[in-house]
C-alpha cells in the first residue's frame, strides 16, 4: 500500500495542525517544524508530510501530488480548487474582513480595495451590487490604506491587533474562516481505507476538544 | 508603412517556440504509446458492436456549445463570417448525439457508436491542465434498460483492461435517488439544488453547516447527515433504504442493485464501489452517475452515466448512457512508455543506392520499418544509428560496380 502524503501550512497554523494530528494518535517526528527537510517520512504511520506555503497547499491536492492537505477556508475561497473539502478542523480561527482608515468613505469613481485575496474580494462586493477596482497585494495589506493606494483593504482578522496597531478599523466581516482537511477526489476513493481512518480519528478528536 | 522597430514591440512579439496556454506537442515515443492504447481501445468497443464516427472540430455555439455538460466559460469561442459564435467542441457527447438526433435514430434503434477525437476546454488559471486533449468514449442511445446501463460500465472496464490498466476504480451513483431524498426532506427545488450544489463542490463541510441551518426535524437532519456516509460495498444500499420514503428513491436505489448484479454476471463486479454522494454535474445526468479513477493520476480519468434528456435538445427525445475516458489521464496511469518499435536502419553510399533500394523494399513488405538514409547526409554515424535495431550498410563499391 503507498504512503498517505499530507500537504501542511508553513507557519501560523502549522502548529495546531500537528497538535491535532498528535491527539488523534498519529506519531509525528518533534522535529517536523524545525527541520529543514521539504520532505519528512514517518513509516510506522505509512504517512509523509511535507511543508507547503498555506496558499499553495490546495494547488498540491488538486493535483494529486498531495492526497490530504490542511487548508484555511480563506485558502479554499480563494482559489476554488477541485478537491473534497471533508472536515471543519475548527483550528486557527480567524475571519475575513473590510477594512480602512476610520472616518472614511469608498471613493465614488473608482474605489480601490488592496488584498491578498482578490477572487474573494471582487465576489464579495460584487455581490452587494458595489463596483470596485482590486488591487492584488502579496504582504503588508495593512499599508495600503496609509500610504494611499486603496480605500480599504479585504484581510484576514485573527485579533485584530495589527489593524489597531496600523490605525485601522473593521468594516465589514466577510466570514469566518478555520482550517479545513481536503482531500484530493481520486485519493478519496483510491486510498480510502487510510483516508476515513484519518477522518474518524479526527472527527472525534475535534469533538472531545469541543467538550472541554 | 509603420515602424515596427520599436522596443515595446520586440518584447511583446511571441517567440517561436511559444504555444498557447495548454495546447501539447506528442513527441514520438508518446505518440506511438498513446496509438497503440487508443488501437486496443478501440478495438476493443468495435468488438461489441460499437460504430465509431467524425463530427467537426466546429460546432455553433447555439446548439452543440449550449447542450454540452462543459461550463460555458470553459468553452473556445470564435466567429464564422456570418458573425454566428461557433465552438471548439469541448466533449462528444452532444455532436454525437445531433448526429443521432438528425441522422442515424431513423436507422437502428438502439444505437451503438463510438468516438476517438480531440475535445478543447480553455482553462481558467495555470497551466498544468491540457486544454486539448483526446477522449475516446461511446454512446448507447435509445436504450432505456438497465442492461444498456450495466453493458456500458462492462465495457468500460474491458477497455481500461485492454488498454493495460489493472489499478483502477469505479464510483457509482443515482441523481435520482439524491433529488427524492433532497425532494423529500426539502420540499422544494430550489433548497434541494443549494445542498446539491455543495455535493457537486465536494464541499462537505458547507453541506453540513448548511444542514444545521436548516428549520428540519433532528430527524430529517440525521437522514441527511448519514447520507454523505453512504459509500464503499453494496451494504450502503442497505442504509440507503432506511433514508428514503415511498418508491421513487428506492426505485433509484433498485437500478444501483440490479446493475451491481448485472456487473457480478459480466465479472467485473469488483471494479465497482458506490458512492451516492456522487455529483458530477448539476443538471445533465438523469440516472445512473459514475467516475473511473485510476492510482497514480490525479483526477478522474474518465466518467460517465444516463442522459436521458439531451437527445430531446435535438429534437428527438430518447433515453441514452456512456461513458468517456481521457486518452492522456490513461498514459499517465500507464506510467510505463512504450518502447518505439525497432527500425531498420540501412545506410548506403551512392554506389550502392540501388542495391541498398532493393533490400529496404524488400524487408518493408516482411513488414519491418525500414530507414534509407544517404551516408553523405550524416554527420555522426554512430548518433545517428543509436537507437536503430539493426544497422546495415551499403557503403564502398561493390563487385558489380554498385549495378545489379
Amino acid at each position: 500500500m503507498s504512503m498517505l502524503t499530507i500537504a501542511m501550512p508553513k507557519g501560523r497554523i502549522f502548529e495546531e495542525a500537528a497538535a491535532l494530528l498528535q491527539e488523534a494518535g498519529y506519531q509525528l517526528p518533534p522535529e517536523l517544524d524545525e527541520s529543514r527537510k521539504l520532505i519528512i517520512e514517518v513509516p510506522e504511520e505509512n504517512m509523509r508530510f511535507f511543508l507547503a506555503k498555506p496558499m499553495d497547499v490546495a494547488t498540491y491536492v488538486e493535483h494529486g501530488v498531495a492526497d490530504v492537505g490542511i487548508a484555511g477556508k480563506d485558502v479554499l475561497l480563494e482559489e476554488e480548487r477541485d478537491v473534497y473539502e471533508l472536515l471543519d478542523l475548527k483550528i486557527s480561527p480567524c475571519y475575513l474582513a473590510v477594512a480602512g482608515l476610520p472616518n472614511t468613505s469608498l471613493n465614488e469613481v473608482a474605489p480601490k480595495i488592496a488584498t491578498k485575496y482578490p477572487n474573494v474580494a471582487s465576489t464579495y462586493f460584487r455581490g452587494k451590487g458595489e463596483q470596485v477596482e482590486i488591487i492584488k497585494l502579496n504582504g503588508s495589506i495593512e499599508l495600503a490604506p496609509l500610504i494611499g493606494l486603496s480605500d480599504r483593504i479585504v484581510d484576514i482578522v485573527s485579533t485584530g491587533q495589527t489593524l489597531k496597531e496600523n490605525g485601522l478599523v473593521e468594516y465589514e466581516t466577510i466570514v469566518g474562516i478555520t482550517s479545513r482537511l481536503i482531500v484530493n477526489p481520486v485519493s478519496y476513493r483510491m486510498k480510502n481505507a487510510d483516508i476515513s481512518k484519518l477522518v474518524t480519528r479526527l472527527t472525534d478528536t475535534i469533538a472531545e476538544t469541543a467538550v472541554q | 508603412m509603420e515602424n515596427n522597430d520599436g522596443l515595446g514591440d520586440k518584447m511583446s512579439k511571441l517567440l517561436m517556440f511559444e504555444k498557447p496556454v495548454g495546447m501539447r506537442d506528442t513527441l514520438p515515443h508518446i505518440y506511438e504509446t498513446r496509438r497503440k492504447l487508443k488501437e486496443a481501445a478501440e478495438q476493443e468497443m468495435r468488438s461489441w458492436g460499437y460504430r465509431f464516427i467524425e463530427t467537426p472540430a466546429l460546432e455553433y455555439h447555439e446548439t452543440v456549445g449550449d447542450a454540452s455538460a462543459i461550463l460555458d466559460r470553459q468553452l473556445f469561442k470564435l466567429l464564422d463570417q456570418q458573425g454566428n459564435t461557433l465552438v471548439l467542441r469541448p466533449d462528444m457527447t452532444a455532436p454525437i448525439a445531433r448526429v443521432a438526433a438528425s441522422k442515424l435514430l431513423k436507422e437502428r434503434i438502439p444505437l451503438r457508436l463510438a468516438y476517438s477525437a480531440s475535445v478543447y476546454r480553455a482553462q481558467q488559471r495555470e497551466g498544468g491542465r491540457a486544454a486539448e486533449f483526446e477522449q475516446i468514449g461511446v454512446e448507447l442511445i435509445g436504450d432505456n434498460t438497465i442492461s444498456a446501463d450495466a453493458e456500458v460500465i462492462a465495457l468500460l472496464v474491458s477497455v481500461m483492461k485492454k488498454s493495460g490498466l489493472e489499478n483502477f476504480q469505479i464510483s457509482l451513483g443515482h441523481i435520482r435517488f439524491i433529488d427524492e431524498l433532497f425532494r423529500q426532506i426539502l420540499g422544494t427545488e430550489e433548497r434541494s439544488e443549494q445542498l446539491r450544489r455543495f455535493l457537486y463542490e465536494k464541499n462537505y463541510v458547507g453541506y453540513r453547516e448548511h444542514i444545521t441551518s436548516l428549520p428540519l426535524s433532528s430527524i430529517d437532519k440525521q437522514r441527511l447527515l448519514q447520507f454523505l456516509n453512504l459509500s464503499g460495498g453494496i451494504d450502503c444500499l442497505d442504509e440507503a433504504i432506511k433514508l428514503v420514503e415511498g418508491s421513487a428513491g428506492s426505485e433509484a436505489l433498485n437500478e444501483l442493485k440490479t446493475v451491481y448484479d448485472r456487473l457480478k454476471e459480466y465479472n467485473v463486479d469488483q471494479y465497482v464501489t458506490f458512492d451516492l454522494p456522487l455529483v458530477s454535474h448539476m443538471s445533465y445526468y438523469t440516472g445512473l452517475v459514475f467516475e473511473v479513477y485510476a492510482d497514480g493520476v490525479g483526477a478522474p480519468v474518465g466518467n460517465g452515466g444516463r442522459y436521458d434528456n439531451l437527445l430531446g435538445k435535438f429534437g428527438q427525445p430518447a433515453g441514452a448512457t456512456g461513458f468517456g475516458l481521457r486518452v492522456d489521464f490513461l498514459l499517465e496511469a500507464l506510467e510505463q512508455l512504450e518502447e518505439e518499435e525497432g527500425v531498420h536502419c540501412i545506410l548506403f553510399s551512392n554506389e550502392r543506392r540501388v542495391e541498398a533500394i532493393e533490400e529496404a523494399q524488400k524487408r518493408r513488405a516482411n513488414g519491418e520499418y525500414v530507414l534509407l538514409q544517404d551516408v553523405a547526409g550524416v554527420k555522426d554515424v554512430d548518433t545517428f544509428t543509436q537507437t536503430s535495431k539493426n544497422v546495415t550498410f551499403f557503403v564502398g563499391k561493390s563487385s558489380n560496380g554498385g549495378k545489379v
